[in-house]
């Protein structure tokens, strides 16, 4: 089973909130649209329910036309980023309710609601009010309702940003058990995230979007190690990838009058001329033989410090392992390893990372 | 000073709700009391100012041949009347409401909000502007002083407060609620009244007894639209105002108008005190 969207393109006002969108997902797979805010995640996601006509594109699913579905006939289910329940229903009846519209006999119907919410930890809570659950509980039951249609094509749209720290991190680890079941074997998985670190630890394929376009789609390693351009590499890290202006002159990296770098072996072969150079935050450490940077920000992180550092013209972020403090405007020695340098040409393409090289 | 200011707060309390109910112990109290209890000046104490009697409440039944007010039949024209205006306009409000709040309306420069408030306006301007043409259309239809005229009249009348009420309910109530109805297999008409409608109760319900007490309380064009044939409480308790004014009557028809407002209101007081979207959306 696949589902392909032929260049899908919705624009409501004067902005493209889909952009020709393409792509193919296959059944029992994770696919991760990841992106920032109103990169068009959720008009995706929408589109795929049914519940938005786009102008212009194909959908199919197992070479049916699936655009052309009502969104009520459609195989789908979505779980919202706020947990959408119906409030005037119990637990059981809340998950119930799609079987009931399909007219699924009671039997069948209590079998499956009862496996479902098993399957997401509210076995006893039937009878319960949604108003009596907490918010991890409501988005559980959101979840159950999803899986008890057994949909062809499940959209979760970043279901866990409501939820506080501890709770996320939990229900992310039920979600890749559920969502690596037998139960979700034969459907599609699409899950919508703000956050790179959730989307990398989902695994599975990514799909990285800005501004209405899918700008890459690969699996969690590829986009992770080859960000194709400068925004896939901004939005896959948190924080974002630094990002520096240089040249490339007889074999060294000339960042300013006081920077310069040695070229390391994957960018050995960069011709001379100016890029866009690219560095996650853990490439950039404190070294007493660095080079002079004064500190705009410190921020600690549970058990890390993020550095927000600044050099004329560069301003970068670096990660350090420990917790520390630094005052405004303290100098401080600044060390790149240019072993994980990436480098991207003037268009803002990849030219050179660590684990490819030179293309 | 904690103290102070508590005994401040109860102070107010209980001097409003003395300001609130006295006139209503006072309208009880007449509807005790006879001709002499009343000309005699003020007394206040049953069986120790007045001997109490039922006199003024019998009178209510009882038809003016045989010394009565006979406002049964005024009273259950406006149970009819109110009832009918206030159901319909409820029905047709909230449908109209959930298409403004949901659906966009685009008709050269008329978008959602201009009709709205065209609804709303029916409700600003004075009565007696809308008084001829409803007199003048009435009559043309030969609905003048009949029951269906007046239902139609409060249908215009109520349906802007319908409107007005649910549009704003509808508004709150999250559309990823219809959206996953609509994801779960109901068609529009589904969504709607399988999971919006249940959800906004308490919205209707205000909305109700917003539009009963309008139409119950109505004066003016339950005076201005009917003659002889028909005739609403209010302008029968009006019509009790005469030279020998029968105030024990005139106190008990008044409480009996009140009653059926009192009596709702204690019924829904719980959907009007509390929503019941919580849990829709955390």
């Amino acid at each position: 089973m696949s589902l392909i969207a032929s260049n899908l393109s919705f624009k409501p006002g004067n902005e493209w909130h889909l952009d020709n969108v393409c792509f193919e997902m296959s059944k029992g797979q994770i696919y991760t649209i990841l992106g920032r805010t109103l990169a068009g995640k959720t008009t995706l996601l929408k589109t795929l329910a049914g519940l938005i006509s786009p102008d212009q594109g194909t959908l199919t699913l197992d070479d049916r036309d699936f655009g052309s579905i009502p969104v009520w006939k459609r195989e789908v289910a979505m779980v919202y980023q706020q947990f959408i329940n119906y409030p005037h229903l119990s637990v059981y009846e809340n998950v119930a309710f799609p079987l009931k519209q399909r007219r699924m006999q009671s039997d069948q119907i209590k079998a499956r609601v009862m496996k479902a919410l098993q399957q997401v930890g509210l076995d006893g809570f039937e009878n319960r009010k949604i108003q009596a659950l907490s918010g991890g509980q409501q988005q559980r039951v959101a979840l159950a309702r999803s899986l008890v249609k057994e949909a062809s094509v499940i959209l979760l749209d970043e279901p866990l940003v409501n939820l506080d720290y501890k709770l996320r991190e939990q229900l992310r680890e039920e979600f890749r058990n559920i969502f690596s079941s037998e139960a979700s074997k034969d459907s599609i998985l699409i899950y919508s995230s703000t956050d790179p670190v959730e989307a990398m630890q989902l695994g599975g394929q990514i799909l990285v979007m800005d501004e209405g376009r899918i700008l890459q789609q690969g699996t969690s390693k590829e986009v992770y190690e080859n960000p194709n351009c400068t925004k896939v590499a901004q939005i896959t890290n948190d924080p974002a990838m630094n990002l520096f202006e240089g040249r490339v002159e007889a074999g060294r990296i000339i960042l300013s009058s006081e920077i310069e770098l040695e070229l390391p072996q994957h960018c050995k072969r960069l011709a001379t001329g100016s890029y866009i150079f690219g560095m996650r935050a853990a490439g950039i450490t404190l070294n007493q033989t660095g080079f002079p940077f004064s500190v705009e920000l410190s921020e600690i992180s549970g058990s890390e410090t993020f550095l927000h550092i600044r050099h004329e013209m560069i301003g970068v972020v670096g990660l350090l392992d420990s917790v520390q403090n630094f005052n405004t405007g303290e100098v401080v020695r600044v060390q790149f390893d240019t072993m994980q340098l990436y480098v991207f040409d003037q268009n803002e393409q990849l030219v050179s990372s660590p684990y490819c090289g030179l293309e | 000073m904690r103290v102070l200011y508590t005994s401040l707060k109860y102070l107010a309390v209980v001097l409003w709700s003395t300001f609130v109910i006295a006139p209503f112990l006072w309208a009880v109290s007449t509807s005790f009391k006879d001709f002499q209890s009343v000309t005699n000046g003020a007394t206040y104490i049953p069986w120790v100012d007045f001997e109490p009697n039922l006199e003024g409440w019998r009178a209510l039944w009882k038809s003016p041949a045989q010394g009565g007010v006979d406002i049964v039949e005024p009273f259950f024209n406006s149970v009819f009347v109110t009832a009918s205006g206030s159901l319909i306009s409820i029905v047709l409000g909230t449908l109209a409401a959930y298409a403004l709040s949901r659906f966009t309306f685009k008709a050269g420069f008329i978008r959602n909000g201009d009709i709205t408030f065209f609804f709303i306006s029916q409700r600003i301007m004075p009565p007696v502007v809308l008084a001829i043409p409803f007199f003048i259309m009435l009559g043309k239809f030969s609905l003048l002083d009949t029951l269906a005229g007046l239902i139609i009249v409060y249908i215009v009348l109520l349906m802007p407060i319908a409107v007005w009420i649910m549009v704003d309910f509808f508004n709150k109530v999250p559309v990823e609620i219809d959206e996953t109805a609509l994801i779960d297999g109901c068609n529009p008409l589904q969504a709607f009244y399988k999971v919006v409608l249940p959800n906004s109760i308490p919205g209707i319900i205000v909305a109700g007894m917003f539009c009963m007490i309008f139409g119950w309380t109505d004066f003016f064009f339950s005076f201005i639209l009917t003659f002889t044939e028909v005739q609403l409480l209010p302008v029968a308790i009006v019509a009790l105002n005469s030279s020998i004014t029968p105030w024990w009557s005139l106190s008990a028809a008044a409480l009996v108008s009140v009653a059926p407002l009192v009596l709702v209101a204690f019924i829904v007081e719980r959907y009007l005190s509390k929503g019941n979207l919580s849990g829709a959306l955390k």
